[in-house]
Order: C-alpha cells, then sequence, then structure tokens
C-alpha cells in the first residue's frame, strides 16, 4: 500500500468558558476521531483548549477576497446602526 | 535567478496592488492575489523552517535515554514533542499556499529539501542539551521574533504559537547550562566544551552575510523578512553575550570586542566555507540525520496504514448501519 495523504481538518479552539472558537491551524487525519485527538496533541498541549472542534476543509465555505468589496458594501454606509449617530441631550447619562 | 520586479509590475497591474497593501501593513491571506515569486519563496521558507523543526528532534531525541534525571527527562520529552508541533504549525501554513504536506515530506526524505545547516552537528555530551536549548532556540527565538511580523498571515500566526513554546526551550537549556556552569570542574569543561562547538554554528544560523545573501532583498520588500540576517545576528549576540558572562563562560572568539559607539557586541569573522559544506550535504551528520528520518517514516507506516483502514471499516459500518 502507497503512502497516501490523509484528507486535511481546520482546528477550532475555545480558549476558556464562554469565549468564542477561534482557528487555530489544521491538521491531517484518517478519521474525525483521530482528527480530535491529533488537534488535542497539536494545538493544546498547554491547556490552550477547553473544546475543539474539527471540520473537514472541505466543508468550509469563504468569502473571496476579490469581491470583498461588493460583498461586505451593505454593512459600510449604514451609519445608523452605530449608537454615535444619535444625539442625545447635554449631561443625561444614557447607558 | 534574479527576479526582475520592474518587469513584474509591468506585465500585471494586480503587483502594483498588491505591493502597495504590503507597504501599508496589511497582511496577505491564502485566498488573496499574490505574485508567484512570493507565494514560491514562502513556500521554500516557510518548508525549510517546517524541515528543520523536524530534522531537530534528531539530535535532542539522541539524550532523552541518557538525561541524568527524571526532571530532565520530561522537560527533554516535552520539548522534543514541542519541535514536532512547531513542524506541523508550519507545514499547515505552507499547505495554504497550494502545496500538499506529502510532497513536502518526500523533498525531505528524498533529500531534495533544505533544513537549518545548525542541526547536521553532533550532540556529544549532555551539556548539548543545555547549550542547544540556550544558543540555538536563542537564536531561533530572534529569528522567529521578528517572523512573527510577516506579511503572509498563516506564517506570522504559527510563529507568534511558536515564540510562545520556544521561551520555555530556551530557559530550560540555560537551567542546565547554569546548573553544570556551577558544577564540578569536569561539569564546567563540558559545557565550556559544549559552548565552544555550537557558537559558531548558532551564528551561522541566521544565514549568509547581507552581502552574500541572494533572497534577501525580494523578502525584505515583500516583508516576508523584516530584519536583515545581518542585523539579527548582531542582537543574537548582543542578548547572549552577557548569559555568557552571568555563568561564567566564554566564546571561542578572540576578536570578540564591546564596542561603546555602537553599543553592540562586536564579533570575528564566520567561517563561511564549513557553512556553505553543510548546507551542500557535507555536515558531519547530514547522512545520518537523514537516514534517521527516513526510518522513522518508514517505521510509522504500519501505524498510517491501521489508522486508514480503521477509518474505512467504520466509515463501511456506518453505510451500511444506514
Amino acid at each position: 500500500m502507497s503512502d497516501s495523504q490523509w484528507p486535511l481538518w481546520e482546528v477550532f479552539t475555545q480558549g476558556d468558558h464562554g469565549e468564542p472558537f477561534e482557528h487555530a491551524g489544521s491538521v491531517h487525519a484518517a478519521d474525525a476521531e483521530q482528527a480530535m485527538q491529533n488537534a488535542r496533541d497539536v494545538y493544546a498541549r498547554r491547556g490552550e483548549a477547553i473544546n475543539l472542534w474539527v471540520v473537514p476543509s472541505t466543508a468550509i465555505v469563504a468569502s473571496a477576497p476579490s469581491d470583498a468589496g461588493p460583498f461586505f458594501d451593505p454593512g459600510n454606509d449604514k451609519a445608523y446602526r452605530h449608537p454615535q449617530f444619535y444625539k442625545v441631550p447635554k449631561g443625561v447619562k444614557v447607558f | 535567478m534574479t527576479p526582475n520586479p520592474a518587469l513584474d509590475a509591468g506585465e500585471d497591474p494586480r503587483v502594483a496592488a498588491f505591493e502597495a497593501r504590503i507597504a501599508a501593513g496589511e497582511s496577505i491571506e491564502p485566498k488573496d492575489w499574490m505574485p508567484e515569486r512570493y507565494r514560491k519563496q514562502l513556500i521554500r521558507m516557510m518548508s525549510q523552517h517546517a524541515h528543520s523543526e523536524v530534522v531537530g528532534m534528531l539530535p535532542e531525541g539522541n539524550w532523552i535515554t541518557r538525561a541524568p534525571s527524571l526532571r530532565r527527562k520530561m522537560s527533554l520529552i516535552a520539548k522534543v514533542q514541542d519541535e514536532g508541533g512547531h513542524g506541523l504549525y508550519i507545514y499547515c501554513g505552507t499547505e495554504t499556499l497550494g502545496v500538499d504536506r506529502q510532497e513536502l515530506v518526500e523533498q525531505l526524505l528524498n533529500g531534495t529539501a533544505k533544513y537549518s545547516s545548525i542541526f547536521n552537528y553532533p550532540t556529544l555530551s549532555w551539556a548539548d542539551m543545555g547549550v542547544i536549548g540556550w544558543l540555538v532556540d536563542g537564536a531561533a527565538i530572534v529569528n522567529q521574533t521578528i517572523l512573527a511580523k510577516t506579511s503572509y498571515g498563516p506564517y506570522a500566526r504559527a510563529m507568534i504559537r511558536i515564540c510562545k513554546e520556544e521561551n520555555f526551550h530556551k530557559r530550560q537549556g540555560y537551567e542546565i547550562v547554569a546548573t553544570l556552569a556551577k558544577g564540578t570542574p569536569a561539569q564546567k569543561a563540558m559545557v565550556q566544551d559544549a559552548v565552544n562547538r555550537w557558537w559558531w554554528p548558532s551564528l551561522m544560523m541566521f544565514g549568509p552575510s547581507d552581502t552574500d545573501s541572494p533572497n534577501s532583498g525580494e523578502l525584505l520588500r515583500w516583508k516576508v523578512k523584516r530584519k536583515t540576517n545581518d542585523e539579527l545576528r548582531q542582537r543574537f549576540v548582543n542578548l547572549t553575550i552577557p548569559q555568557v558572562q552571568a555563568v561564567g563562560l566564554t566564546v571561542p572568539d578572540p576578536d570578540l570586542r564591546y564596542d561603546a559607539a555602537t553599543e553592540n557586541w562586536l564579533f570575528g569573522p564566520i567561517d563561511w566555507a564549513e557553512f556553505n559544506e553543510v548546507i551542500r550535504g557535507n555536515g558531519p551528520c547530514n547522512k545520518e540525520r537523514l537516514a534517521a528520518r527516513r526510518e522513522a517514516h518508514e517505521a510509522g507506516q504500519w501505524v498510517r496504514e491501521a489508522a486508514t483502514a480503521y477509518a474505512a471499516k467504520h466509515e463501511r459500518r456506518s453505510t451500511e448501519a444506514a
């Protein structure tokens, strides 16, 4: 049997309770169970994670940098979505 | 191969846009457009770096069974495991540039890939474990701290992760050195001998002098490198000499002197002929390192096959059950 390359899995780690999962890197593994073990050995040797996600890299759908301008445009021109847009009477503590 | 940036820029307007992003301090991500030279240079540099981490396990692995105490043995095992992990971080970063892991591993095993010249020197005594952690990992930290600001995002992120772990490597090494340096005359002689052997190869780790570094200009312009080889080497010497003095050791350089005007520790000429010989494959341990790497790869074949068969069996069962 020749040497074949196992599928690639993306690894996400949660550093502590209540924190979001962050992309840490990737590992190669034959299946999900091994991906989980490899991810632990590579990305959590010093208590860096309390939870792990492993996702087949092929399952990730990513935005295209070349279309980033028009794609994110709807969120860029709406100043009224920010609190600073609104005037409040001087001296009043709103928050 | 001399790159011609003017020609590139003339050919493709995307080059100018790319260079403007670099100049503005933006980081480049895998799906961003990049010049083919940038991609190639990064694959070359990152894969050499990953190979160095993996081959770097061998000189230290040599001493695991002979560590003088359980404490030292645990530290050394953890350090060697880290080096394997560092190789994996960087291989994974390299793959984002569109190259297969397997291809990189094959290049290492068939001897066409380069790796750091330092790992082709033998580890002759226990003191070498201290001196490697202190000087070799110390030099790597100087290099990698700057690489953590490199323009390619995945490489920079791998470096940040690595830098955090290297500090443990350096401190455990310096602890071994300091312990031996204040030990018996024989222990002190052993650690001085190790410094004498590793000092110059450690300075060579930063690569050829700026006047003779074929890739530096382009890499600096694209902010892959942020400092030149000579700048990093000088920084390492300035950081290290006070540490040498603090434990009462010396470095094998009769020309070493402090220059108050530049605040630099000036050092003597490096033997580049030796460096080139080691790079060409004629160092003391080049053949031994590759043979050990190949043996490890071949001896692990059955594990890879078993994992693949196990995954296939479970896949089959879950399909049958469905």
